[in-house]
């Protein structure tokens, strides 16, 4: 905004030169008050339209967020009595794939032998299951968000006999931990309870 | 800048970057050329705001419209529904959704006083006859983009009002069927027709924007009229536009934001139709098929014309002859810079046509309360008929000849020398607009009125959601829905209401989850592959009384209990309505002979009602121990189904009270800032 107002009755050069520097009685007098007042209102409806446009956006912005009925979006339940040891199956919760393996005594052994603190990401096999036998993970490399191989008999397992990405190599063991390869964390394990003991509330 | 093109460039700011980049590409050079230091008249009245109002709300209605396709699913089985998520899930969705649907309202509201002022200033004649034609240009496109929009929420108006403007095209002769069946992609408006009008309601803002842009270029070109219709002459006859137009045009704007909140958090709903919040249905077309208000001039010029015939020979049918006047209407505005042959711009100058100019003004303003009307009022399909033939007469004979024949006054010597009269002109337009704010608050409840075609007079009653800060009552909501699920949910739905929405209404997650598990619907597949009933969850909707409609119907004598999720919207003063017919069951005069399985209520349109009294004294037990008379159930039902149709209101009008102090306030701020900056030109 143009600040300056006309002074007409001000010859230019000499006085305003000299103006740079406050004399001793330029000093005492008070500033004009309707400038200083001027600047206040502009700095004001400044202030005024940033704050509006900032309040506006974010409506905009969070009606991008998950809706009310998304959020709400049911748990599911899993039968598992149909599972034997060493089968698998996958469900959907959340759009979103979800591994569910009986393993057998040898899978849990594997998973229970390792020094954990030796792992990428440290947990022991005990905090990931509520029954021994039940490993349960969202099926989501860690990586990059692919799909890990290792549900179906002929997938390839990798190295840790869990679950092995093919997008970038990451190998998973039988409790569904990061082992070897470029994902971060282990394969996170979602909200479940037992509601019998073979049926899972998933959320 | 090397090359052929080498100039000497002149920095446009203090900052090297700005500097920078400017020198490569002009951006800074061109907007402090066009909105820096651009010359114009420093006479604008207030009627020069409205270009940038309409402007800004081009860009409101294309940022609220992106995010609102974000959630819009454009296929028929799911249009209505997505539309009521928004509403209801989404956050903030009802906001956005409001913004844009009387947003479309804002814009025409502004685009036609845009337009008027352009009428009454001369601001189409040379050398401004192209930006004029531009404007038309957008304006035919903002009524295209207007209409297909409507379609989208898949309403009963959203539907017929789609099946009657696509019908005007079938006027044409000989191709008009063909062009029909082509516009809708099958045999009537469904769902080819509805994907191809959102992908154009998508499109056409773009084009829009696009046009605008020509139109605001050819404006930099010739530069603004102003009030006095004289050019600038010398330096003294214009400001520079910023800062000057700039802090008139925000105060301008923020004010017409207040007008326009106040439509999106108190009257969300006023200048739509409750008819569609019904979903839209084939076979059934609403009592009273009326388009949004900003049609209804055109549409009862499409009324007005009747078969016209020669020598008792029909030689143009009313459908056709309609259907041209209307097209006419507009079409004749692209001539007026020709057909206008006054010397003299301004009105303000020409008096023997100032009077035939407030006349074209009523005569608009009549076509639009003509438009609402009923087509059997004979009284006002007259008026109807002489407003669309003044407006054709204006154009097209008033304006060519009084031109020729008008004695007009001397003109000001500049416009510095009209400026310095301008306190008595500023008189004479604030009464301007008061004549047309009278106007039109006399036009549109006249409009209104008769539209919604209510001839039983509703009791008004005593609620404590009126009003722009009224609420909902807790305990009448909870006895309401107790009500609901002990009586109206033997036949009636409630599709848009989850278990888990009942906490809003002061249930604890607890009870609601008890009132869930009342319930069973049907789930599945299992692993087995076979359909289970499970115990409803809170994230379920209510469970239907009925499977499907034919169930429904079938269990009903053919009558259809209808879904009660959007009642008290999809009725005129749907919640005074719903208490006056639940209380509203009487004896049948002994002159009404009743039809079979008909009852007799004094407040349906017709009397006849094929729900027998759905209430009785102490039918439910409320658990406050507040006495279960048939008022007091109504009332409660009546207050929990407003809830269920607007769940969002309070939030709504919580926010409205904080925007509207907000824009008040900068508004002020504004004016005051606008009055400093003036100070010195005035």
């Amino acid at each position: 905004m143009s600040g300056t107002t006309p002074q007409s009755n001000q010859s230019p050069s000499a006085k305003t030169r000299k103006a740079r520097y406050k004399t001793p009685e330029q000093w005492k007098t008070k500033p004009k008050k309707a400038s200083q007042r001027r600047d206040f209102l502009y700095l004001t409806a400044g202030a005024m339209a940033a704050v509006g446009a900032s309040s506006v956006a974010w409506p905009f912005i969070d009606s991008m967020s998950p809706a009310a009925d998304t959020l709400a979006l049911a748990s599911i339940e899993v039968n598992l009595a149909p599972l034997d040891p060493g089968q698998t199956i996958t469900v959907t919760w959340r759009g979103k794939p979800v591994f569910i393996r009986r393993r057998t005594k040898k899978e849990i052994d594997l998973a229970r032998e390792v020094d954990v603190l030796r792992l990428p990401d440290p947990e022991e096999d005990k905090e990931r299951v509520q029954k021994d036998e039940f490993i349960i993970v969202i099926g989501i490399c860690t990586h990059l968000g692919c799909v890990p191989l290792g549900q179906k008999p002929a997938d390839p397992k990798g190295e840790y006999k869990g679950w092995f990405c093919p997008c970038h190599g990451s190998h998973y063991d039988t409790s569904g931990r990061i082992r070897k390869g470029p994902a971060p964390t282990n394969l996170a394990v979602p909200p479940y309870e037992f509601v019998s003991d073979t049926k899972i509330k998933i959320g | 800048m090397g090359g052929l093109n080498k100039k000497e460039y002149v920095p446009v700011s203090n900052n090297v970057v700005i500097n920078w980049i400017d020198e490569r590409l002009p951006i800074f050079t061109m907007l402090d050329k066009e909105y820096g230091r651009f010359p114009t008249p420093k006479n604008f009245s207030y009627f020069w705001n409205f270009g940038a109002i309409a402007m800004m709300i081009l860009i409101i209605m294309i940022v609220s419209g992106i995010f609102l396709a974000m959630n819009y699913v454009p296929h028929t089985d799911h249009a209505f529904n997505s539309v009521e998520r928004i509403m209801r899930d989404v956050n903030y969705g009802w906001l956005i959704r409001y913004i844009h649907a009387n947003g479309a309202s804002m814009f025409f509201v502004a685009v036609y006083i845009h337009i008027f002022r352009g009428l009454y200033y001369g601001s189409y004649k040379k050398p401004r006859e192209l930006l004029w034609m531009l404007g038309v240009v957008i304006l035919l496109l903002m009524m295209a983009t207007a209409f297909m929009g409507y379609v989208l929420p898949w309403g009963q108006m959203s539907f017929w009002g789609a099946t009657v403007i696509t019908n005007l095209f079938s006027a044409i002769p000989i191709v008009g069927d063909g062009i029909v069946t082509w516009l809708w992609g099958g045999f009537s408006v469904d769902n080819p027709t509805l994907n191809r009008f959102y992908a154009l309601h998508f499109l056409m803002p773009f084009v829009i924007f696009a046009v605008v842009f020509l139109h605001v270029w050819a404006l930099h070109v010739t530069g603004s009229n102003n009030p006095s219709g004289i050019e600038p002459k010398t330096k003294i006859d214009t400001v520079p536009f910023h800062p000057y137009y700039t802090v008139k045009d925000s105060f301008g704007a923020v004010v017409f934001l207040a007008f326009f909140a106040f439509f999106v958090f108190y009257s969300p709903n006023i200048l739509g139709h409750p008819d569609n919040y019904i979903p839209a249905d084939p076979l059934v077309t609403p009592a009273h098929i009326v388009p949004e208000w900003y049609f209804l001039p055109f549409y009862a010029i499409l009324r007005a014309v009747p078969d016209i015939a020669l020598f008792g020979y029909t030689i143009m049918s009313a459908k056709l002859a309609g259907v041209l006047a209307m097209f006419g209407s507009i079409g004749v505005l692209f001539f007026i810079p020709w057909l206008d042959t006054s010397p003299v711009r301004s009105t303000v100058f020409r008096p023997s046509y100032k009077p035939f100019m407030y006349l074209l003004v009523v005569s608009f303003l009549l076509l639009g309360v003509a438009g609402a009307k009923p087509a059997d009022d004979l009284l006002w399909l007259v008026i109807g008929r002489l407003s669309a033939s003044y407006y054709f007469f204006h154009f097209l004979v008033i304006m060519p000849l009084l031109g020729s024949i008008e004695k007009t006054p001397k003109l000001p010597d500049s416009i510095h020398a009209y400026y310095q009269e301008k306190k008595e002109s500023k008189k004479k337009l604030l009464s301007l607009l008061a004549i047309m704010a009278v106007a039109l608050s006399f036009a549109l409840p006249a409009s209104k009125a008769k539209a919604a075609g209510a001839s039983i007079d509703i009791p008004k009653q005593e609620w404590s959601f009126n009003g722009p800060l009224g609420t909902f009552d807790r305990p009448s909501l909870q006895r309401g829905f107790v009500v609901y699920q002990q009586v109206c949910a033997a036949c009636h739905g409630l599709d848009f209401i989850a278990y888990r929405n009942l906490t809003e209404i002061g249930l604890t997650e607890l009870q609601a989850k008890a009132i869930a598990a009342q319930y069973m619907v049907q789930d599945g597949p299992d692993d087995e592959g076979e359909m289970f009933e499970r115990v409803a969850k809170l994230s379920d909707r209510f469970v239907n009384p009925y499977p499907n409609e034919k169930a429904a119907r079938y269990a009903n004598n053919g009558a259809y209990p209808v879904d009660l999720s959007l009642i008290t919207k999809a009725r005129p003063q749907g919640s005074d309505r719903l208490y006056a017919l639940l209380t509203g069951y009487v004896e049948a005069p002994a002159d009404v002979v009743l039809g079979p399985n008909m009852h007799y209520n004094k407040y349906y349109s017709g009397h006849q009602i094929a729900m027998p009294a759905p209430l009785a004294e102490g039918m439910v037990a409320y658990d406050d121990g507040t006495e279960a008379t048939v008022e007091q159930m109504a009332k409660d039902v009546t207050h929990f189904l407003t809830w269920t149709a607007e769940p969002k209101m309070e939030e709504r009008k919580r926010m409205g009270f904080k925007v509207m102090i907000f824009l008040i306030v900068f508004a002020g701020i504004l004016y005051a800032s606008k009055k400093k900056i003036w100070k010195d030109v005035e």
